[in-house]
């Protein structure tokens, strides 16, 4: 019974959210309706909240009449995995999905709660529309409620093994939350077109949700790459996989919105162009869902593949997007800005961010979805494309790019005096030098692709400490949340390009008591034993280096699903991680290894860590909650919210405040002699 | 010029600039880095060129692992259960599903004995996935053992 | 003139969509054509399911209209389709045979007792290399096998109601008049 009404909750979140749409619309137009918006926010929530809860307790008590239940637990989980097998597999997961779109709604209905009605209430409505959607494809494709009556099989098929780890309990949710979190800018962007009134209020208000969608996506990119590298036994940690990439392209569509948000804000500049790419983001996480869902594309991450779900998510993908796209085409201002900025400006500098992001997510899209152009118009002949088709166009766009973010902290709106320039040349010449000679004394070896990396990392880092330096007295969060960020970036930049260029490996054939060398450490192989784990036994080495560091790797066997598994052994470090897994075993004995060593890996999800932890770090700037008062207030006051022209409001940034904050960052004398590095 | 107008100018620019860029990205890179598929029936009739990289997919035949005496060198036999066969050449370790019956997908050339050296091997990742290039010559695919999603509606 | 180039964006994105649709609905995975549709039964010398000693071979199967149905206890599609398989058996008479897939036997025969036993016997295929020889991708599948020995028809899922009615049924009829 209790399933049933969990079932029967989420029909009614259903409804719900239905309402939520229409009334959110309505309330726009006619403001008795607002009040409903909010409590239909939470409504939906709280539905929603109980039939996860309920699905949850059926995995937790191991009630196999539920088909999804008995598809993806056993009795012998421990209890946390059986918890995380909730989202393990695609109904339990889409349901995840929903519940995070109305938290997210829920918090807008707070968090919004005093901007005008016709943003409110638009805004809300539009994702209750999306939840709506969401919800009909749940329900009529794939209801994780649904039972194995009236004979429940004893004994449930188990999580796949795969999943059965730390990584995957959190990996989804925090994914989850970043792609659906971008549904806000989505609505955000609608509601102002709708309306027609791209301004810098309506980017100041998307602004901080969108940071913090981003970074969630940026984390649990991040987490899904570190799961691959310790899970998958196979020592990479980006593969270039079709399901890897949808997670990337939102990401590459988020990170030039939120740069793009930035000068819509403050200089009223490349509205059309924000709402697009706010359009954008969510698309994009909407496509990622239709690739890991629909099977369209090859990839070992896929969930099971089902036409139905396929086409169900594409309908939904077409009328999302579609419909936002349309409502551009018709109220987007066909008035260009009058916002002036010179030759070298912060304006034109992210300009260029925007262009090298946007041509880097073609880039990225094109290789994803040409072996399914290329098998329509072959009639069936299939190809891959390869992860060196990614690297060759990617690594150099990101190379320009680290460029020019290296000017980011001394490019001032409008124009920027050619002087302040001298500084950061000075800190480049010294950061090429350090690239230069760091690898090659610390690795040994002459590497382009190393020394370009850490070159180009350093002078980001130079030149943002520098500027921080420089400020030190008049520093905001919003500032010192980009600047983490993008030292994040360079953090992760010269990760990339060491860990690509040094890594060493060998597959070798060793048997109990045998020793290999590998990049002057010697690894020995001590001893092999049988252990039992809950639901598996394992084949598990011990080795041990010269220098005393023990590693443990397993092959580990399911008898559940009959599935094995390579547990990785590693000793990480800041500087190294040392990476050892089992192959098979051989006929005679032996095993077949695979050691790796690889030079600073963890600094490529350190520097995500830092990039996410800038972005939230930047919302906590307690502008925005000021200004968020002030719009209040002006709402009070019947100010001018009620024309809905679709005329540019150049000055908006100059009225909003914008002026105070800038006028506190850009001290008139740029400080020379004040840079750590001189 | 005035102000909008050169604006203008830069956006044209930067559009037709980002157009041209991904174009030539796209089109020097994809040009060595697509592998097309190939199923042992076009390998062995001779289709599938030598010397390139290629994909190529198909059952492990049983019986047909040969581990080296020494070293990690293994061979096999990729069959599609209709008469078509080939022997696969490969050295380092196999992926954990690898295992005789079951299928794979192999990215590798072929040399002139048209003996598939393989640099990479992939086996379906588990029981709900199949990779869809394998589909096509599935008739004979081994199952894989429980799979409750087989039959799921 | 400029408000037509605003409908730009979505002009790109329906042609990436119609090249979605059409990469997605050319490549239907669910639809496996077996090339072993009008070729005989393959050859087989198995044990039979609660019956030391005995085995069935292919000569067994011939001779009658049968359905084959690959099963497991492990399955829970199985179990559900069970009901449906039942009814077929009983209601029609069609012979149906079991293949007992990847399973531990004593713990089929429990669960035959358990659930009820459609089946006129079963084989036994611990080990799956049967299920290759028959193109099995997992359970439940099941074969309808004419009395010349040669398969007609497959299902891979589970057979229900509507399968029977829309698929089986008309195959079945197919069957009839081709006689």
């Amino acid at each position: 019974m209790i399933v049933e009404f969990g079932h029967f909750s989420v029909v009614a979140a259903l409804l719900v959210a239905l309402a939520l749409g229409v009334v959110g619309h309505v309330s726009a137009v006619n403001s008795v309706w607002r009040s409903l918006v909010a409590t239909l926010a939470s409504c939906q929530l709280l539905l929603l909240a109980i039939g996860f809860a309920v699905l949850v307790r059926a995995f937790l008590v191991s009630d196999f009449s539920v088909a999804y239940v008995a598809e993806n637990s056993n009795s012998l989980l421990p209890w946390y995995y059986r918890v995380s097998a909730t989202w393990g597999a695609h109904e339990g997961s889409f349901l995840l999905w929903i519940l995070i779109m109305g938290v997210w709604t829920w918090a807008v209905s707070l968090g919004c709660r005093r901007l005008p009605d016709e943003i409110f209430g638009r805004v809300l409505g539009t994702m209750g529309l999306l939840n709506f959607g969401f919800l009909l494809f749940l329900l009529s494709t794939s209801s994780p409620f649904e039972r194995l009556l009236p004979a429940a099989p004893p004994e449930g098929a188990d999580l796949n093994p795969l999943l059965q780890d730390f990584g995957l309990i959190v990996h989804p949710p925090l994914l989850y939350t970043g792609y659906v979190g971008f549904a806000v800018a989505f609505s955000f962007a609608v509601a102002a077109l709708i309306g027609g009134r791209l301004d810098a209020a309506w980017a100041r208000w998307s602004r901080p949700w969108t940071n913090v969608a981003w970074a969630f996506l940026t984390v649990g990119i991040a987490l899904g790459s570190w799961w691959a590298y310790y899970e998958l036994g196979w020592g990479g940690w980006w593969f270039w996989d079709p399901v890897e990439n949808a997670s990337f392209m939102p990401w590459l569509a988020g990170t030039a919105l939120i740069h793009s948000l930035a000068v819509t804000e403050k200089r009223g500049a490349f509205k059309s162009w924000t709402a697009l790419l706010a359009i954008a983001a969510f698309s994009l996480s909407l496509l990622g869902a239709f690739i890991v869902r629909s099977g369209v594309l090859t990839s070992v991450h896929a969930f099971a593949v089902d036409p139905e779900r396929g086409l169900f998510v594409l309908a939904l993908l077409a009328i999302a997007v579609g419909g936002a796209l349309a409502i551009y085409g018709v109220r987007a201002p066909t008035i260009m800005s009058r916002a002036r900025y010179g030759g070298f400006s912060r304006e034109l500098l992210l300009l260029v961010n925007n262009a090298i992001l946007v041509v880097a997510l073609a880039f990225v899209l094109h290789g994803t979805l040409y072996p399914l152009a290329h098998e329509a118009m072959t009639g069936g002949e299939k190809t891959s494309v390869g992860a060196p088709y990614f690297n060759r166009g990617f690594v150099p766009l990101m190379c320009v790019l680290a460029c020019f973010l290296a000017l980011a902290p001394v490019a001032r709106w409008k124009r920027t005096p050619l002087s302040l320039l001298k500084n950061s040349g000075l800190m480049c010449v010294a950061a090429l030098c350090m690239g230069l000679v760091l690898p090659l004394v610390l690795g040994g070896a002459f590497k382009v692709g190393a020394a370009v990396a850490v070159a180009l990392g350093i002078w980001i880092m130079l030149v943002h400490g520098a500027d921080v330096w420089r400020r030190r007295n008049s520093t905001t969060r919003g500032y010192l949340g980009m600047t983490i960020a993008h030292i994040g970036f360079a953090v992760a930049l010269m990760g990339i390009g060491v860990t690509s260029e040094f890594s060493r490996e060998v597959d070798v054939r060793m048997a109990v008591g045998d020793s290999v060398e590998l990049n002057g450490v010697t690894y020995r192989f001590a001893a092999l034993r049988r252990i039992e784990g809950p639901n598996y036994v394992a084949d598990r080495a011990e080795f041990v280096t010269d220098s005393g560091v023990h590693l443990y790797p397993e092959k580990r066997h399911y008898p559940v699903r009959d599935q094995v598994m390579t547990e990785a052994g590693i000793a990480a470090g800041f500087v190294r991680d040392l990476y050892i897994a089992l192959g098979s075993a051989l006929p005679d004995g032996a095993w077949g290894v695979r050691i790796q060593d690889k030079p600073m890996v963890r600094w490529v999800w350190l520097g995500a860590l830092l990039m996410a932890f800038g972005g939230v770090l930047a919302v906590t700037d307690p502008r925005y909650r000021r200004l968020r008062a002030t719009d209040g207030l002006r709402e009070a006051r019947g100010s001018p919210w009620a024309t809905s022209g679709a005329g540019p409001e150049p000055s908006a940034g100059e009225r909003e405040g914008a002026p105070l904050a800038r006028r506190k960052r850009e001290p008139k004398a740029p400080a020379v002699g004040h840079s750590p590095t001189t | 010029m005035n102000t909008r107008r050169r604006n203008r100018l830069v956006a044209i620019v930067f559009v037709l600039g980002g157009t041209a860029v991904t174009a030539a990205l796209v089109l020097t890179a994809l040009d060595e880095n697509i592998n097309l598929f190939y199923p042992p029936e076009r390998v062995v009739g001779g289709e599938a060129p030598a010397g390139v990289t290629i994909r190529a997919g198909g059952m492990v035949a049983d019986g047909s692992v040969e581990h080296d005496d020494s070293g990690l060198g293994v061979s096999f036999v990729l069959t599609d259960y209709q008469g078509s066969d080939f022997v696969v050449r490969y050295v380092g370790i196999l992926p954990d599903l690898f295992r005789e019956g079951q299928g794979i997908l192999v990215t590798g050339e072929l040399d002139d004995e048209r003996v598939f050296q393989a640099s990479q091997v992939l086996a379906k990742h588990d029981e709900n996935y199949m990779p869809p290039e394998l589909a096509g010559i599935a008739e004979a695919e081994s199952s894989t053992p429980p799979d409750p999603h087989a039959g799921a509606p | 003139m400029n408000r037509a180039r605003l409908f730009i964006p979505m002009a790109v994105f329906a042609v990436l969509a119609c090249f979605l649709f059409l990469g997605f609905t050319l490549r239907d995975p669910h639809e496996l054509p077996s090339a072993l549709i009008d070729r005989p039964f393959p050859d087989f010398d198995l044990p039979i399911l609660g019956k030391p000693g005995a085995r069935a071979t292919r000569a067994d199967l011939v001779g009658q209209r049968r359905l084959v149905n690959v099963w497991a206890t492990w399955c829970p599609t199985c179990l559900a389709e069970h009901g449906e398989l039942s009814r077929i058996a009983n209601e029609t008479g069609l012979s149906v045979i079991g293949i007992n897939y990847k399973d531990d036997p004593s713990e089929a025969s429990r669960w035959l007792a358990r659930h009820g036993d459609p089946y006129d016997y079963n084989i036994v295929d611990v080990s799956g290399d049967f299920g290759v020889e028959i193109g099995v991708y997992g359970a439940p599948e099941t074969f309808l096998v004419d009395a010349e020995g040669t398969i007609r028809y497959k299902r891979v899922g589970d057979v229900n109601e509507d399968i029977w009615r829309e698929e089986l049924q008309p195959a079945i009829a197919a069957l009839e008049a081709l006689r």
